[in-house]
């Protein structure tokens, strides 16, 4: 359906290649998010990985500081349709964290959970391999709260919503159980690349 | 929410077109989406070249469901807008765009969801929150209602005359307007906050809308005025 004069501002090509469809490029970096920013304190900060509601391992801020670190330079995209380019992230990859827990993940679902009762759920494969991790820096900074610090899961190659802000812990579910804006409408998955935004895309 | 929600695009036909402020357009859409939707919820529109390239972006609506099958949309038209510039400088009544939506359940308000309401607006952040208090004054004019709202002027605070007429003709709400690029230049702070919790009492129900610097000063402000935080709602644009 052609919109009456409607001529659109088209990307340059090496930047049309690297957005996703129905995305635009941004210089900013947008805040999205469904309160206030929640209080966290470093002192009692944990991070707990559960099976179901029975805790396997957690550690505390300095206990986290500690493990092996992962660095990440890319893009990011956003549902609401922006795109970063060249965004730079630190922190713990999944693959050691399973590690360092001493575990293999025993389901193939998981749930990561937030301070602000937040939650979104992400197949387990998609957060091995280095695809994923718990980014507690960006640009080399510790996380300011506003994104999510000082720590939240980094999945890039989903929508940014996966990537839960404020994250606390990480559940294994037996079943791919919807997360917050997932029981809302959102795509389960939420591949950019396949333009994954609302159920049924 | 046991029934996922699926949202597919639909044609929606340009009604009617009226500058609101020297930025900002009201652009009336009827489509077969609007015949139910909460006050807070918005659409995505999506336009469409003659060589098919597509660009889509989110707009909060305006307006609640009245019988009439339409939208109101209320699009600033920004520098460079690549869709709000469509709306600014092309659109017309009869011109066809496709929606889908409503979307956003969390910021979002109805009656059952009770009060007292404290909103607060940052500039083209109160459209959600217009949705809102006309939602109120059409079913549920017995819950309190308070707007804080920050604009840059006078002339550029969106739907300031059906504000003032609602605060004039209202029981039970009250305008908290600030400009700050006027004179007696202010931004939202504690005393501005303080006299809307005076006229509203504690609040049931938070939402705060805007750039992410007026949520963040706004949401920090009402935090520190005694408000739970699990009360509050957001929704932040821009940089």
């Amino acid at each position: 359906m052609v919109t009456r004069g409607f001529v659109g501002r088209r990307q340059p090509p090496e930047t049309g290649a690297r957005l996703p469809p129905g995305q635009y490029l941004t210089q900013d970096f947008p805040i999205l998010q469904i309160g206030p920013n929640p209080a966290v304190d470093l002192a009692t900060w944990r991070f707990t990985l559960r099976e179901g509601a029975r805790p396997i391992t957690s550690w505390t801020w300095a206990e986290f500081e500690a493990l092996p670190r992962t660095a990440w330079h890319g893009d990011i995209h956003c549902v609401t349709k922006w795109s970063k380019f060249d965004t730079d992230w630190e922190g713990v990859s999944i693959d050691d964290l399973l590690a360092a827990a001493g575990i293999a993940a025993p389901t193939g679902y998981l749930l990561a959970e937030s301070y602000d009762d937040y939650s979104t759920n992400v197949p387990v494969a998609d957060l091995l391999g280095g695809r994923a991790m718990v980014a507690t820096r960006y640009r080399g900074e510790p996380i300011h709260p506003d994104h999510g610090g000082p720590a939240r899961l980094f999945v890039p190659h989903l929508y940014f919503w996966k990537s839960a802000k404020w994250v606390k812990g990480l559940r294994f579910t037996q079943e791919d159980t919807a997360g917050y804006w997932e029981l809302r409408g959102y795509h389960m998955y939420g591949d950019p690349w396949r333009e994954q935004r609302y159920i049924g895309d | 929410m046991t029934e996922p929600v699926v949202f597919r695009w639909h044609p929606a036909v340009v009604t009617a077109v009226e500058a609101l402020t020297p930025w900002v357009k009201s652009v009336r859409l009827a489509c077969d989406l609007a015949k139910s939707y909460r006050a807070g919820q918005h659409v995505d529109v999506r336009l469409t070249a003659e060589d098919g390239y597509r660009a889509q972006r989110s707009y909060s609506v305006a307006s609640v469901p009245d019988g009439s099958g339409t939208f109101e949309l209320m699009v600033e038209g920004l520098p460079d807008g690549e869709v709000s510039g469509w709306f600014s400088e092309v659109a017309a009544v009869g011109d066809t765009v496709e929606l889908r939506g409503p979307i956003g359940g969390s910021f979002s308000w109805d009656g059952p969801d009770g009060g007292p309401l404290l909103l607060a607006a940052g500039g083209s952040g109160v459209v959600p929150l217009l949705a809102m208090l006309r939602r109120r004054a059409q079913a549920y004019p017995e819950i309190p209602a308070a707007l804080i709202y920050s604009a840059r002027t006078r002339a550029e605070a969106i739907a300031l005359a059906e504000l003032e007429a609602r605060d004039r003709a209202e029981p039970g709400f009250s305008l908290h307007l600030t400009t700050t690029r006027e004179d007696r230049a202010r931004r939202v702070d504690a005393d501005l906050v303080a006299a809307a919790m005076a006229r509203l009492g504690p609040p049931g129900r938070v939402f705060i809308c805007g750039s992410n610097r007026f949520v963040g000063t706004a949401s920090d402000l009402i935090v520190a005025a005694g408000v739970a935080p699990g009360l509050i709602r957001t929704e932040r644009f821009g940089a």
